[in-house]
């Protein structure tokens, strides 16, 4: 017996210090294969005594335990050494630049509409769209601003014809004409789109962007329209409180017409909208002249409304600090990737209007 | 409408302060645009010090000063006066500064060889003394600290500037602006005071208005005054016709100026020693001609109303008035008009002539109808105080009586429309103090309308004039009504919304260019479109609507090119215009690429972006809109623009007519023509209106979920086939061979060229094949296999590859 602890021993110390895996396995066949020492040990079991079988056999079994424990660790501690090295010989630069990536962006001014949409939606309105393209009767005379109206002046109107008969809408006003001649009241709409008027100069595009307003139903007055602007200003320019001012004006197609300021200071350099005591002018609005539901075929004594015009890129303009209207249509790559959006920044109400 | 407080304060007896009267003008509809100081010319002129005083190189009585003007550089002067010295404090004039002496003009310019930029003055030269020997010694203890402050006091009045909108011409006259603000409790206005003039004889010069079917004049009231001395208005004149940033030109014309801007009363005065023995009002006739006060000739067309003698025109009614008839200085005897003029008549022949004039600006939009007498009565006064004179009887002849507007107004309307309540006794008291007339029966106002006010016709004219005065700050904020009437957006809204998004995740950035472009380059893609131009387009590179986005978009491509930008992804979405007509419009997406795909990339080759990069975008961007892929069909037939050769159409449907979107290389003609210079230029365009609407929603379009867990097994199959046969239909061939087999078929290679006769090419496909029921065993796969080879060989002319 005390020769197979000494052979244990030994195989012990020669694991110990061995590092090569065949010669680890050379080891093991020597201990445990056919007529491995281990092995042989076993065979001798059945020549000797009960009493001492029954010892032997333990001690043989501690030991073979103990040298097939020692086996396999040093196998797994060879390995583990070896994947590590080779591991660390396929290390590579992860500082280096990834592939490509082409980031693609939202135009702020469809953005806008996104945002404008969104909220509109919360209370309710749906989006109505009309041609760019219109004819003089639904751009103006419908709308209550007849031919011999000084109010035209206030349109510089783009013609297709000699006869002023088409034209491209000064306003997104038609888009209520038309909604309300193909539908039967209630309504309650907003549509966005491009607009036109033929000025040129630092502030003024001959295209632009507004949103119309329309609700039209049985008893909307004008603690509506005031409401109602009063919630989407809020949101849009995601602040809580706003300051706000509603001034007499007029517009041929609604009456009483107002104009609406947004109070605003400037701060640092930047226009910091809700407070302060400047006044900046951000919409025109009112109630919908009786005039101009006669011409679409709402009787006026039953029915009565809003409607509110906004320019989006001026919008636009004050909610992301862009000073410059005439950048917005020149496709100026720097001032696309500068200013525009993610296409996944969606607006809407449970993510929130902008990031 | 431009005016001063005291100006307004001839109406109004006022206890509000100047900030008061600004805020309530605003409040009641008659916005202030602006309350400062008018600019005067001797605001240019600064306290300047001399810093430096040396000798100009090339005139010994010359100097050449350094002047601090208070900016941060000095300013060289070239100064010939003998007092010029270091240290002086005296006053600058620059460039553009007008010389009150010699009215002239200053500009930069060079004396002996040295440029000065402006000027010293001496006192006689800014009008203050005779002294003209040197330049202003200011003194030390006053003006050390003023450099660069200005030197006059502007001590003119503030002036108010409102911006009057087109509904109320009333407040083109300081006292319909008073009477406003009176209503509204500013104050009271002041009544006129009845006039003590004295009347001598008749107006003796014949007025005929003639009864034609466009006269546009329907009232004509005139007055003679004899022998006046026409002169230099007084000051206080003077100052009221400048306030209005207009120069005084004498007394007679600045009367009747100030009458027109006090009353809203527009009047006109004549040499009545050059009228031809009568007046008539009449329409002209097409050719005829006069030269108005503006030095202008001015040929007309037939139906302007005119004032005319026996000789011809000798104005346009309303608008302007002629050179033949204009009072100067030794007008002795003068005929003065007070008419009124139909709106639509001023406006059409002031916009077929393009004149704009005070007068016209107030006809044009309604004078009060009733104010003739009071027009020539104010005005004759004047004149008669300043420059003395006879006046005549009033003569007032009318082709039409005035009607008076009468509403019966239910005051019930009122809280109808604004949603709150205003006593009826307040109701009566604000419209009594604008001028109506009111009275009662029963619950109804009967309200006759001033005359003043042509924009008052109905009821709802009444509740904006009484929500107006009453302050738009007395209407509740209601809290939004969220019902909804359908849905936010319908299918083609989403559509569009959808697609914008999905390609711009592709890498392209959006951008907005104008719906109209250069017809030059719009012909290059208009294909069978008819051009639609624009009669008055902004600039003649703006002169048609486009008829495709792509002209904007390759304008702007070139335009980053030309920046330095190589790699350029853009798109638009929006109008493309089919014909002139309301509608005639598509919506459209258009995209460039340009460049190269991995330009520079440590690690993967760099190409230039092709047909496949664009196809890709194309046909994912649909897919994520929501088309099916397999019902996608490409054709290879595509607009002129396109590559011939290297481009394509997309199809819902085999039978479809209209391509939801083609894509491919831009026509290399295109590219040389508009000088565009880049590695590769490929473009798509999408069409949202031809996409078919699914008739399911996606909660019934998703089906039922079926898989296989049976082996799958790939077959690779290689063609030998004509060059020309398009893969799409090889593919379709072999799907057909068993739709519920074949579950895929995916090209990888096609090559030409070594081993390959002419005129043909290898296609090697990879066919993924596998039952839904069992494991299929060698026997079937070897049958669907031959099935594939026999199918293709047959359809298609093809060989397999051995």
């Amino acid at each position: 017996m005390s020769d197979i602890k000494k052979i244990k021993d030994d195989y012990i110390d020669k694991l110990n210090t061995e590092n090569n895996i065949e010669k680890v396995n050379n080891i093991k066949s020597e201990l445990f294969g056919k007529n491995g020492i281990i092995s042989n040990e076993f065979k001798k079991l059945g020549l000797i005594s009960v009493d001492e079988r029954k010892k032997l056999a333990s001690d043989l079994n501690n030991i073979k335990d103990e040298l097939q424990n020692k086996i396999s660790t040093k196998i797994q501690e060879i390995e583990t050494k070896e994947i590590n090295l080779k591991l660390e010989k396929e290390k590579i630069d992860v500082t280096l630049p990834e592939r490509n990536i082409e980031i693609g962006k939202i135009h702020p001014v469809s953005q806008v509409i996104d945002e404008i949409s969104s909220i509109f939606s919360e209370i309710g309105f749906s989006v109505e769209e009309g041609p760019d393209v219109e004819n003089e009767y639904n751009n103006f005379t419908a709308l209550n601003t007849p031919d011999n109206h000084p109010a035209r002046d206030m349109h510089d109107t783009f013609y297709l014809d000699n006869n002023k008969e088409l034209l491209l809408r000064t306003h997104t006003s038609p888009v209520q004409v038309r909604t309300m001649l193909k539908g039967k009241p209630p309504f309650k709409i907003i549509a966005p789109g491009r607009t036109y008027r033929s000025d040129s100069d630092q502030t003024h595009a001959p295209m632009f962007h507004q949103v119309e307003g329309l609700h039209i139903d049985k008893n909307i007055n004008m603690g509506h329209l005031k409401g109602c602007l009063n919630y989407f200003i809020k949101e849009f320019f995601e602040v809580d409180k706003i300051k706000m001012r509603f001034r007499p004006s007029h517009f041929p197609f609604t009456e009483p017409s107002a104009e609406v300021d947004i109070g605003y200071e400037i701060k640092n350099g930047k226009i910091v909208i809700g407070e302060g005591n400047k006044w900046l002018e951000i919409l025109g609005c009112g109630m919908v002249h009786p005039n101009v539901l006669k011409n679409v075929n709402v009787n006026p004594s039953k029915y009565q409304g809003y409607a509110f015009g906004i320019g989006i890129d001026r919008l636009g303009m004050l909610k992301y600090g862009i000073n410059d209207l005439r950048a917005f249509f020149e496709t100026d790559y720097r001032w696309l990737s500068h200013f525009g959006f993610d296409p996944l920044d969606v607006p809407s109400n449970y993510r929130g209007l902008s990031r | 409408m431009k005016f001063t407080v005291d100006w307004l304060k001839n109406h109004l007896d006022t206890k509000f302060n100047n900030n008061q009267i600004i805020d309530k003008l605003t409040n009641i509809g008659l916005e202030v645009e602006s309350f400062e100081s008018s600019t005067s010319e001797l605001d240019t002129f600064i306290v300047a010090k001399i810093i430096n005083a040396k000798t100009h190189p090339n005139a010994d009585r010359l100097k050449l000063c350094d002047v601090d003007i208070g900016s941060d550089k000095t300013i060289e002067v070239v100064c010939g006066a003998p007092n010029a010295k270091n240290g002086l404090l005296t006053v600058y004039a620059p460039p553009g500064s007008i010389i009150p002496k010699n009215q002239l003009k200053l500009s930069v310019s060079k004396i002996r060889g040295v440029t000065s930029y402006g000027m010293l003055c001496s006192e006689s030269e800014l009008l203050l003394s005779n002294e003209s020997d040197g330049i202003i010694e200011l003194k030390n203890n006053k003006y050390a600290n003023k450099i660069g402050e200005k030197y006059f006091k502007n001590t003119s009045e503030k002036v108010i500037d409102l911006s009057i909108t087109p509904n109320r011409p009333d407040c083109l006259g300081v006292r319909g602006i008073a009477r406003d603000l009176s209503a509204a409790g500013a104050g009271k206005l002041k009544i006129n005071k009845k006039s003590n003039l004295k009347y001598r004889g008749n107006q003796n010069i014949n007025v005929t208005i003639k009864k034609e079917k466009a006269q546009g004049c329907t009232i004509f009231g005139s007055c003679l005054i004899k022998g006046v001395t026409n002169k230099e208005s007084p000051k206080w004149l003077k100052d009221k016709i400048k306030s209005l940033g207009q120069k005084p030109i004498s007394a007679i014309v600045d009367i009747t100026n100030y009458v027109m801007f006090d009353l809203n009363r527009p009047l006109h005065a004549y040499d009545a020693d050059k009228i031809d023995n009568e007046i008539i009002v009449r329409s002209s006739s097409k050719g005829e001609s006069f030269e108005a006060l503006d030095n202008k000739k001015y040929i007309l067309e037939n139906d302007m109303c005119v004032i005319s003698d026996r000789s011809g025109v000798l104005g346009l009614g309303g608008i302007i008035g002629g050179t033949r008839s204009g009072t100067e200085y030794s007008t002795k005897n003068i005929l003065l008009e007070s008419a009124y003029f139909l709106p639509r008549s001023i406006r059409k022949t002031s916009k077929q002539l393009n004149i704009d004039t005070d007068a016209k600006f107030r006809f044009e939009r309604g004078i009060d109808p009733l104010s003739i007498e009071d027009g020539l009565i104010k005005a004759s006064e004047l004149i008669k105080q300043i420059c003395g004179g006879e006046i005549s009887n009033l003569d007032v002849k009318k082709i039409d009586n005035y009607k008076k507007t009468i509403i019966n107004f239910d005051p019930f309307l009122f809280e109808k429309t604004t949603g709150f309540n205003v006593k009826n006794k307040e109701l009566i008291k604000i419209l009594e103090k604008l001028g109506f007339d009111i009275s009662k029966n029963k619950k109804i106002l009967r309200l006759v309308v001033p005359s003043w006010r042509p924009d008052i016709t109905q009821s709802i004219d009444i509740v904006e004039e009484i929500v107006r005065i009453k302050g738009y700050e007395h209407i509740n904020t209601s809290e939004p009504i969220k019902t909804r009437l359908k849905p936010t957006l319908n299918y083609y809204q989403k559509l569009f919304h959808f697609l914008q998004r999905s390609v711009a995740s592709k890498g392209y950035l959006e951008t907005v260019t104008w719906s109209f472009t250069d017809s030059k380059i719009n012909q290059l893609f208009k294909e069978n479109d008819e051009e639609i131009p624009i009669v008055n387009p902004i600039s003649s590179d703006l002169n048609v609507l486009r008829n495709s986005i792509f002209p904007n978009l390759l304008f702007y491509l070139k335009k980053n090119l030309d920046r330095g930008f190589k790699d350029i992804s853009l798109f638009e979405i929006g109008p493309a215009f089919k014909g002139k007509n309301p509608g005639d419009q598509l919506t459209v997406i258009g995209a460039v690429r340009t460049g190269m795909v991995s330009r520079l990339s440590w690690n993967d080759k760099e190409r230039i972006v092709d047909t496949f990069d664009v196809k890709k975008d194309v046909i994912q961007s649909l897919c994520e809109a929501g088309i099916d892929k397999d019902d996608i069909v490409i054709d290879d037939k595509t607009p002129s623009y396109y590559h011939p050769g290297k481009s394509g159409g997309v199809y819902q449907n085999k039978n479809e007519k209209n391509a939801l979107a083609y894509f491919g290389e831009i026509h290399p003609n295109i590219i040389k023509k508009l000088d565009i210079k880049t590695e590769s230029l490929v473009i798509f365009e999408i069409y949202l209106d031809y996409i078919k609407e699914s008739k399911q929603k996606i909660k019934d379009l998703k089906s039922e979920y079926k898989f296989s867990d049976f082996q799958k097994s790939e077959r690779d199959f290689a063609f030998i086939i004509s060059k020309n046969f398009k893969s799409q239909e090889l593919v379709n061939i072999i799907k057909c061979v068993d739709n519920k087999l074949i579950k895929s078929v995916r090209v990888f290679d096609v090559f030409e060229g070594e081993n390959i006769p002419e005129g043909k090419k290898s296609i090697a496909v990879n066919v993924t094949i596998q039952s839904e029921e069992k494991t299929l065993n060698e026997n079937d796969l070897e049958n669907i296999n031959k099935l594939i080879i026999s199918s293709v060989e047959s359809k298609s002319g093809a060989k397999i590859r051995s």
